[in-house]
């Protein structure tokens, strides 16, 4: 957590304190108003980002190979943007810088995924291949079955394994993701209930309709 | 070496801040006793330490740990989780024996695992006190005993339920219950075609604000500490009032070394290591209360010899170290169909479930394994975390817009039911002095042995049963395979970190440690309270049971220090 987060916070916290008044039977009340306010302006922090995110660890290319691949893996549509919005590549990079274990994973993988693009084709790179030959050489490393068949591909399934995974945690961990999935809560209600339409929703499609 | 002692003599020295040395510190303070706290750890601070709130992406790593840690399994906790503790402390290592399974979760911080711990609140039964099936001793004091003793640890943290009259689960001083969520409400018709009880579960969260703690906000994250002091934690609400008594002396980074006996037999100082400066200190009491956690509260007793104590000062019986359980765990997940695309509401409501399953089979006599379990649930629409989708990723292959649409429509859709149940006491499965290895303190550490039997295997193997069932009759699809025929799934020795029974309470002095009140036979100013002086383990979490016992225990001292009998 940043310096400023942990400031805010802190002040957030004051603030909570100072909120917590003495109700009418003695009772001590964070009122909802009050608590929504911290989580809110809790929200609001670090979302001021300075500028495109600067690769820490992987090379231009490498970075800009990623982001092509977390754009196929999660891709914009009509509901939401994809992870290449959601900056995905950017928190990939960031765990190369912060472990030599996860930068070997991805500049290895991403160099055998060249490599690879290079035998298979006509020399270019995964990065300078055309889309329909992007989505090819991802719909062989994307199955591991595929693995059977063509024994030279582990490493790319693996890498992809890895790769698919981590583009997904980075995605629905972002705003845009969290959106995405209708994640409604993180916040502070003065009383819990469940809609009705839910339960009702989910008891027609059971076994117990 | 020149030794540091406290001038001041303490009525009292408390080791361990946790759910028993909190009470004892709650209690002692309020009968106007002077207190010091011993605590291994720093003093807590929920406005620092405490991540509730905070989305992931407020954070680089966004909980993977600074080195990524969570990719690689090395990840000791949850990042946004507020334990302070770990599997592995560098400092603070453990032993092992050959050929045996344990692990062993400590926290180092005020409140220890009490700022974090799940908060499921569970009396014991009578049956749980007084074994009908003579497969464990029977405890030295009745349910009937306890009951007012329960009552004044639920009345004082806070506890939801329903009165249920049941035998399993005996009823308590309950705060308002929770309403059960959407996966819960299937849970229930499943297990109502079954003949499975389920309830609302008893928890220690505030549905109401009591003792000038506000009530609860519902956001779901008390396993990330709470802010707002509505989930029970030892160290807010038990220990920062006590401090504002002046009655109450704080000794943190403390880590005790030895119960020092004078001549008339009685503990006359604890020795400790002020780990910042690394020098040995002592500080004199009248009485001392240890709840250092069941297995550091055998290590001190076991460490500190002398020529009246040569196996442990109040180990007479031989019983320190010995009849060390943990609670049976079992988990199994699936994916209900009926969940999948559900409408969107925010199910955060109190961390974990809204209800749970009691032990329902008390009277089966035909089942293949002895006493008990009881089932908690999870499910819902969670803050997506790291690993969040790891369980989608291992079942959907592929990319592109179809994975977005699984992951969208499971969200939500996936539930878990996890059982806890009782491990009988058995002779391979206990904790002594490694012979060799010292802490980064030079105090010896503990060496373990623990075996489970096939009581518990069989035991697991009918969670399995049974949690299948569950899933199936909802329509939920069983997720993972069989599990190991050999071992069942069962959980690895520790893993449930519910230690109990390492210095256990009996009428007899030769074959138990402490009394009734959690009092040593032979040393009648040393108190044992945290789980280690638990005859058993019942299917039913211990914490209630330890902040239960200390009450009582710390009352009985109180009055018994009023008396001049300590």
């Amino acid at each position: 957590m940043s310096e400023d987060l942990e400031y805010s916070r802190r002040e957030l916290l004051r603030h909570i304190a100072i909120s917590l008044s003495l109700g009418a039977a003695g009772e001590r009340v964070l009122t909802a108003r009050d608590a929504q306010h911290v989580h809110a302006a809790v929200a609001q922090e670090e979302s001021a980002q300075n500028g495109p995110y600067q690769p820490k660890a992987l090379t231009g290319h490498e970075y800009a190979t990623l982001q092509r691949i977390a754009g196929l893996v999660l891709p914009a549509d009509e509901r939401s943007p994809g992870a290449l919005a959601a900056n995905a590549a950017a928190f990939l990079d960031f765990l190369c810088s912060a472990s030599d274990e996860m930068k070997r994973i991805y500049t290895g993988g991403l160099e055998w995924l060249d490599d690879a693009m290079r035998h298979r084709g006509n020399g270019g790179d995964f990065l300078s291949a055309s889309p329909e030959r992007q989505t090819a050489m991802l719909d062989l490393i994307a199955f591991r079955e595929n693995q059977a068949e063509h024994a030279d591909l582990a490493a790319g399934i693996d890498f992809f394994a890895w790769a698919r995974q981590m583009i997904v945690d980075a995605y629905y961990t972002s705003p845009i993701g969290i959106k995405e999935l209708g994640y409604m809560g993180n916040t502070a209600v003065a009383h819990f209930s469940v809609p009705q339409e839910a339960i009702d929703y989910a008891v027609k499609r059971s076994p117990f309709a | 070496m020149q030794i540091n002692r406290s001038p001041q003599v303490f009525d009292v020295v408390v080791v361990g801040s946790g759910a028993g040395g909190g009470t004892a510190v709650k209690v002692l303070t309020d009968q106007g006793m002077s207190v010091a706290l011993l605590e291994a750890g720093p003093m807590l601070n929920p406005a620092r330490d405490f991540k509730e709130h905070v989305w992931p992406y407020q954070v680089d790593h966004r909980g993977a740990g600074a080195h990524a840690e969570l990719y690689f399994g090395r990840q000791q906790w949850g990042f946004f989780a507020a334990p302070v503790g770990y599997w592995e402390i560098p400092d603070e290592p453990y032993t092992v024996a050959q050929g045996d399974q344990w692990r062993w979760f400590r926290s180092r911080i005020i409140g220890g695992r009490t700022n974090h711990y799940g908060r499921i609140s569970l009396r014991f039964s009578d049956y749980d006190f007084q074994p009908e099936d003579g497969l464990s001793d029977a405890w030295p004091v009745t349910y009937d005993e306890m009951a007012p003793w329960y009552d004044k640890a639920e009345g004082f943290i806070g506890v939801t339920g329903t009165r249920e009259g049941l035998r399993t689960a005996p009823d308590g001083n309950f705060l308002p219950s929770i309403a059960p969520r959407v996966h819960e409400v299937l849970i229930q018709k499943s297990c109502r075609k079954l003949g499975i009880p389920c309830i609302p579960s008893r928890m220690a969260m505030l549905t109401k604000s009591i003792n000038g703690r506000a009530a609860c906000h519902y956001c779901g994250q008390c396993g990330r500490g709470c802010i707002s002091a509505s989930a029970f934690s030892s160290s807010q609400a038990m220990i920062f009032p006590a401090m504002k008594t002046g009655k109450l002396t704080m000794i943190t980074g403390a880590m005790a070394r030895e119960l020092i006996a004078g001549g008339s037999g009685k503990v006359t100082a604890v020795s400790y290591v002020d780990k910042a400066t690394r020098t040995e200190k002592q500080v004199r009491c009248k009485a001392v209360v240890v709840a250092a956690s069941a297995c550091e509260s055998a290590r001190l007793l076991l460490n500190s010899k002398s020529v009246r104590f040569p196996g442990g000062i109040g180990n007479g019986s031989g019983m320190v170290g010995r009849n060390l359980t943990d609670s049976v765990g079992y988990a199994l997940g699936g994916y209900v169909p009926a969940l999948a695309n559900l409408p969107r509401h925010n199910s955060d409501g109190i961390d974990g479930m809204h209800v749970y399953v009691p032990w329902w089979l008390l009277d089966d006599k035909k089942k293949s394994f002895p006493r008990g379990y009881h089932i908690e649930l999870g499910g819902g629409f969670h803050m997506p975390q790291i690993g969040s989708f790891h369980g989608v990723c291992a079942r959907v292959q592929g990319y592109g817009k179809q994975l977005k649409d699984q992951i969208r429509e499971q969200y939500g859709a996936a539930v878990s039911l996890s059982g806890r149940g009782e491990m009988i006491p058995n002779k391979n499965s206990w904790c002594e002095i490694d012979p060799v290895k010292v802490d980064a303190w030079g105090i010896p550490v503990l060496r373990f042995h623990f075996q489970w039997s096939g009581n518990e295997i069989n035991q697991v193997r009918h969670m399995h049963d049974t949690f299948t069932a569950i899933l199936e009759t909802m329509g939920g699809r069983v997720g993972g395979g069989r599990p190991d025929p050999k071992t069942a799934g069962i959980s690895e020795g520790g893993a449930i970190i519910h230690e109990a029974g390492t210095v256990r309470m009996g009428s007899d002095p030769k074959s138990s440690a402490l009394n009734k009140y959690c009092q040593s036979h032979e040393v009648k100013n040393l108190f044992v309270c945290d789980a280690a002086p638990f005859v058993s383990q019942p299917d039913k979490n211990v914490t209630l049971s330890i902040v239960a016992f200390a009450w009582r225990a710390s009352e009985y001292l109180a009055e018994e220090m009023r008396k001049g009998n300590v």
